[in-house]
C-alpha cells in the first residue's frame, strides 16, 4: 500500500492526461459530428450518403483497430503524426460516428412543420437551424450525449497501447515498478469510476429535467 | 506519397487472420451465452427482490459498465492470480472478463424487457391457475425473449468487436494476428486494410443476419 501512495503524484499526471485526452475528443467530435450530423438529415442526397458510410463504417471498426490504424497507418502515408495526436484523432473519429447518430436521432424528432414555419417568415437556413431547430433538438440531444462522453473516457485508456502515459499507462508502469497489481488496478478502476459515473448521473440528471417534454 | 501497396506477404499469412477472426467469433459466442446466463438471472432476482439485493446486482451493473474493459481484462488476467492462488490461461480469462461485461449489460436488457411485459398477459396467466413458476417459464420469459432480441443482436455486435481488446493479453484473435503481421511483415497498411474489411464485413453479415432472424420473431404489436 505504501507504494500506492508513493506513486500518486505519478498517477495524478497520468490522470490529467487521460482528462486531457478525452476533453479534445469531446470537444472536436462534437463540432465534427453535429456539422455531419446536420448533413445527414438536411444535405443532399450525396452527402447523406457520404456521411452515412462514414457513419457505419467507423462503428463497425473496433475503436483499438481504429487506433492502431490511425498510429501505424499515418507514415507510410506520409503524415508524421506522434502517438498521443494518433490517439486523440483515432477517438475523435470515433466519438463523431456515435454523436452524428446522437445528432440525427434529435434533429428529426423535431416535426417538419418547424422549419417549414422558419421558412415561411423568412429565416436562412443557418437561422433556422440556430433559432428553431437546435434550441428544441438539444432536449434530445444533450442526455445521450452526457453518457456518451463516459465512452471517450473509457476508449482514452486504450492510447495506453501506443505508449502515451495515461492513467491506464501510469498503473501498469507503477505495477512495472512495485508488482503490486491489485492495489493498483483497484485504484484505477476507482477513478476511472468516478469520472464516468458522475457523468452517467447527469446524464440521468438532464433527462429527468427535460422529461415534462412531451410531444 | 511514395508507399506501394503489395498484399503477397498478407496472404501468404492470412491463415494468421483467419484462424483469429474464427477465434473472435467464439469469444464473442462464448461470452454472450455465459453472459445471457448471468444477465438472465440477476435480472429474474432484480425484478423479485428486497433493496439489499436490487443495491448489489446495480453496483455490478455500473462499476461493469463505468470501467474500461482493457483495465477489467488486465484485473482478471493480472490482478487476481497476484491475490489468489490459482492460475489460467489467456484466452479462458478473456472469457471470464467478456462476460461478465457482457452480463452487466445484459441485466438491464432483461430487466427492462421484463418489466415491459403487459400487466395481461401475467393476470391472465394467474387466471387459468398458473403458479409463479409457471408464469415466468411460459408467459413472462417469452414474451421477455422477443422484446429483448434486437437488444441482443446489438450487444453480440459490441461484444464482438470488443474481442479486439483480448489482443493486449497476447488471445491470437484478429486485431492479434493483424498485429503479429505489422510487425512481421511491415506490410503495415494492406495489414489493416484486410483486417478493416474482415471486422466489417463480418459484423454487418452477422447483423443482416440477426435482423432477418428478429423479423421472423418479432414481438407482435
Amino acid at each position: 500500500m505504501a507504494a500506492v501512495l508513493y506513486a500518486l503524484p505519478f498517477l495524478l499526471q497520468g490522470l490529467l492526461i487521460t482528462l486531457w485526452v478525452s476533453a479534445l475528443v469531446v470537444v472536436f467530435s462534437l463540432v465534427i459530428g453535429v456539422i455531419l450530423g446536420v448533413g445527414l438529415v438536411y444535405g443532399p442526397r450525396p452527402v447523406q450518403w457520404l456521411v452515412r458510410l462514414f457513419s457505419d463504417c467507423i462503428r463497425g471498426i473496433p475503436i483499438l483497430v481504429l487506433i492502431f490504424v490511425v498510429y501505424y497507418g499515418s507514415p507510410p502515408l506520409g503524415i508524421a503524426i506522434d502517438s498521443f495526436w494518433a490517439g486523440v484523432v483515432a477517438l475523435t473519429l470515433f466519438k463523431a460516428a456515435q454523436v452524428i447518430e446522437y445528432a440525427r436521432g434529435a434533429i428529426s424528432s423535431i416535426p417538419k412543420g418547424q422549419m417549414e414555419a422558419g421558412k415561411a417568415i423568412g429565416l436562412t437556413f443557418l437561422q433556422r437551424l440556430q433559432s428553431v431547430i437546435f434550441p428544441q433538438a438539444i432536449r434530445r440531444f444533450l442526455p445521450p450525449w452526457i453518457n456518451g462522453v463516459t465512452d471517450a473516457v473509457k476508449g482514452s485508456a486504450l492510447i495506453s497501447l501506443l505508449g502515451v502515459v495515461d492513467l491506464m499507462q501510469s498503473i501498469n508502469e507503477v505495477i512495472g515498478r512495485t508488482y503490486e497489481a491489485m492495489p493498483l488496478y483497484l485504484l484505477g478502476a476507482v477513478i476511472y469510476f468516478v469520472i464516468n459515473y458522475s457523468l452517467s448521473l447527469t446524464s440521468r440528471y438532464v433527462e429527468r429535467r427535460y422529461a415534462y417534454i412531451r410531444d | 506519397m511514395n508507399y506501394h501497396l503489395n498484399f503477397n506477404l498478407i496472404w501468404r499469412h492470412f491463415d494468421k487472420l483467419w484462424q483469429g477472426l474464427i477465434l473472435s467469433l467464439e469469444l464473442a459466442v462464448l461470452s454472450i451465452l455465459i453472459g445471457a446466463i448471468i444477465g438472465l438471472v440477476l435480472a429474474i432476482w432484480y425484478v423479485s427482490a428486497g433493496r439489499v439485493v436490487r443495491g448489489v446486482i446495480s453496483a455490478y451493473v455500473e462499476f461493469i459498465r463505468n470501467v474500461p474493459l482493457i483495465l477489467l481484462v488486465y484485473i482478471v488476467f493480472y490482478g487476481i492470480p497476484t491475490v489468489v492462488d490459482f492460475a489460467y490461461s489467456a484466452t479462458v480469462s478473456f472469457v471470464g472478463t467478456l462476460s461478465l461485461y457482457a452480463g452487466a449489460y445484459l441485466v438491464e436488457v432483461f430487466r427492462s424487457g421484463l418489466e415491459a411485459v403487459p400487466r395481461g398477459q401475467i393476470d391472465a396467466g394467474k387466471a387459468i391457475g398458473l403458479t409463479p413458476l409457471q408464469r415466468l417459464l411460459h408467459v413472462r420469459l417469452p414474451t421477455m425473449a422477443r422484446i429483448t432480441l434486437p437488444a441482443l443482436s446489438n450487444t453480440f455486435i459490441s461484444l464482438f468487436k470488443d474481442t479486439s481488446v483480448a489482443s493486449v493479453i497476447s488471445v491470437p484473435e484478429l486485431t492479434y494476428g493483424a498485429q503479429w503481421i505489422n510487425f512481421n511483415t511491415f506490410r503495415i497498411v494492406e495489414v489493416y486494410i484486410v483486417t478493416t474489411v474482415m471486422y466489417l464485413v463480418t459484423g454487418y453479415g452477422i447483423l443482416f443476419g440477426l435482423r432477418l432472424m428478429e423479423r421472423r420473431f418479432r414481438a407482435e404489436r
